[in-house]
């Protein structure tokens, strides 16, 4: 009853052209803005804050990346892992080699080493595609997952294989404290959304979705596959690199090769697909989804006294992520996101659906 | 010239593995059109079902006799290869007719997930033994024409003859056999074959069967040389650069593509990868077959792919 858009006249082309149409959408995302800056800092605990809250915003920001390459541009990438390892250990060296290096600074150009290697096995996707192209980019994830584990360079020959980082600052502000690597995590995040929300929406988002239903005909129409397919790769793994350096230094400070191996690529994959293929709010549910299910498998038959091992949670996370996948690609290919915008459809005739 | 055949041969073997895996692959390709990432998790499912049931079996039975207890396992583990593969069916597969093949290959990625968690939630995740009684001596050959011969193992032989056997039995399978040919018909176009009275969905489920056939033997042979481990479904993975080297389509190309995937990689680790600090097996092939794709994307024996609007 409250969420009508009845009245709502646009007067102008910027209000027709708004990111949020609906004053009540408007309002709904000024209360979810405050409700993360102020509210989840302060009300939850440390361990939700640290095991939750932060692992999903950077997930979530990485699943974006992902997303605008698979969701928008139909390009299947199984070496989301890889880009990530890029811009994690890109930075890395940006931080440790170069003195005084702004932490942001150093995370930017780490997305930029993404970028560049994004692109470069972007490449392929001009003459492959779909299934070729899956097994492509795993190339880019076992060559990088060995780069990092065997060339010494690029870990700053650090003799275990495994780096870290300390004493992170941002304008002198030490980001130590669980609530300020949330806060610092969550302008990246809201920074990106609106970037990747802004470009989806634009012109060269509408290149990625022709090229995506149809690339044949997306060429036939002038739309230049190879800028249009670069350009997705490029974006993606940018956004992937920054999400991969945050990962790293924020929140897990020191880290080896393997934090980035293949079932990272497979688990933002799934939380694409979960969330919502071609969906920037499908990102964020389908992150959550899948950083709280393990949590919850851990903790819900505890809770209930029943005790599980460890091991087999484990494999049954597997098994029901499994499970999930082929349930959300037969019964809703759209995933959670589109259970979202059924509900808001429905929610607009409520309670007189006639 | 001594090691560097014994290179070779230890590629050739591995290679054989690969084509193993790969073959089951194309199989599924080839009649229903999806590239069946699962086909690694199903190599580590029939080994597990393998290891278990051998040890399992004499145990409730009360007999003692390893070639009894490995028959049986092998046929059991081949029912519940089939029992999955209707499963997938009817399950998946059914529901999905028509799709785009990047949604099937994601549903083949949840497949792969579940079978990974469920084989190993029910048949326990340690490393397990798969002991067929293949010979693990080793022998010398051309002792006379090279210094010190050339070492071969002969667990490897016979599992490159167990391997040309299956693979001359499937063609046989494939020319021969009613089966076969309604196989080979709705490879060639599903419609035609549904509109002669062709059953679809049986023919899917005797190729995913047959697709767990191969995958149950290559897990045998596998898991009775490296022991059936979860690493098993990650070495499977190779399979996939092996069909886009030798193309989707292509049985032949499947042994062939495994062969040169085989040596290559192993060849490379030994004369290149000293340059660039070892280990270059794990990304060689993927990059080999990267590589490859540019410059022939259908494979080496694959369709030609025309893009229509």
């Amino acid at each position: 009853m409250l969420y009508r858009e009845n009245g709502q006249f646009k007067t102008s082309y910027s209000a027709d052209q708004q990111v949020f149409p609906i004053t009540q959408d408007r309002i709904f995302i000024g209360l979810l803005l405050a409700l993360v800056i102020v509210v989840v800092p302060l009300a939850s605990s440390e361990y939700f804050l640290r095991a939750i809250f932060i692992p999903f915003l950077i997930l979530a920001m990485a699943a974006l990346g992902l997303n605008i390459l698979v969701g928008y541009c139909g390009q299947i990438s199984l070496g989301t892992g890889a880009f990530m390892a890029v811009g994690a250990y890109a930075a890395y060296n940006f931080q440790a080699r170069i003195e005084g290096m702004p932490l942001i600074a150093s995370l930017l150009l780490g997305g930029v080493a993404a970028t560049a290697v994004g692109v470069l096995f972007g490449i392929p996707s001009l003459r492959i595609k779909g299934l070729y192209l899956a097994v492509a980019t795993l190339a880019a994830q076992f060559f990088v997952d060995w780069a990092c584990l065997r060339l010494k360079w690029v870990t700053n020959d650090s003799t275990s294989g495994s780096v870290s980082v300390a004493g992170l600052q941002v304008f002198g502000l030490p980001i130590d404290t669980p609530v300020a690597k949330y806060l610092f995590c969550l302008g990246f995040l809201i920074a990106f959304a609106m970037v990747a929300k802004n470009l989806v929406r634009g012109h060269i988002g509408r290149e990625w979705m022709a090229i995506r239903d149809m690339d044949v005909a997306a060429a036939v129409i002038g739309i230049r596959p190879v800028y249009a397919k670069l350009t997705a790769f490029a974006v993606s793994s940018f956004i992937v690199g920054v999400a991969g350096g945050l990962w790293a230094f924020v929140h897990l400070g020191s880290w080896e090769p393997a934090a980035f191996n293949i079932n990272r690529s497979f688990d933002l994959l799934f939380m694409v697909i979960i969330g919502g293929l071609g969906s920037v709010m499908g990102s964020f549910f389908g992150a959550a989804f899948i950083v709280v299910l393990p949590i919850a498998l851990d903790n819900v038959p505890r809770m209930l006294g029943l005790h599980i091992d460890t091991a087999l949670a484990s494999h049954l996370t597997t098994m029901i992520f499994g499970a999930l996948i082929v349930f959300f690609l037969i019964k809703e290919p759209h995933g959670i996101a589109r259970l979202w915008s059924t509900a808001k459809e429905k929610l607009r005739l409520w309670p007189f659906p006639h | 010239m001594g090691p560097f055949i014994e290179t070779l041969i230890g590629g050739l073997m591995t290679g054989m593995l690969y084509s193993l895996v790969a073959l089951g692959l194309v199989l599924i390709y080839k009649a229903s059109g999806v590239f069946n990432f699962a086909q690694g998790a199903m190599v580590l499912f029939a080994a597990l079902a393998m290891a278990r049931f051998a040890t399992w079996l004499p145990d409730w039975l009360g007999f003692d006799n390893a070639l009894l207890a490995n028959a049986l396992a092998f046929s059991v583990a081949m029912a519940i290869m089939v029992a999955v593969a209707w499963l997938i069916e009817n399950l998946v597969l059914r529901h999905l007719v028509n799709q785009e093949g990047v949604t099937l290959l994601m549903a083949t990625l949840g497949i792969a997930y579940f079978l990974d968690g469920f084989g190993q939630t029910l048949f326990g995740a340690d490393i397990y033994k798969i002991d067929v009684g293949l010979p693990k001596d080793p022998v010398f050959l051309f002792e006379s024409t090279f210094p010190g011969g050339i070492l071969l193992n002969k667990e490897d032989a016979y599992a490159a003859l167990i391997a040309a056997a299956l693979v001359a039995g499937l063609s046989l399978f494939f020319q021969k056999t009613a089966t076969g040919r309604a196989l080979r018909a709705v490879a060639d176009d599903h419609q035609a074959a549904q509109s002669i009275g062709i059953p679809l969905q049986r023919i899917w489920v005797i190729v995913w069967s047959v697709a767990g056939f191969t995958a149950l033997v290559a897990g045998v042979i596998w898991g009775s040389k490296l022991g059936v481990q979860f690493s098993l479904a990650q070495v499977a993975l190779k399979a996939l650069p092996v069909v886009i080297l030798g193309g989707f389509t292509s049985v032949p190309g499947a042994v062939i593509g495994g062969l040169i995937i085989g040596v290559g990689e192993k060849l490379s680790e030994v004369y290149i990868g000293p340059y660039f600090g070892g280990g270059i097996e794990i990304w060689f092939a993927y990059v080999l077959a990267l590589l490859f794709l540019l410059v022939r994307p259908q494979g080496l024996f694959g369709e030609k792919i025309i893009d229509r609007v």
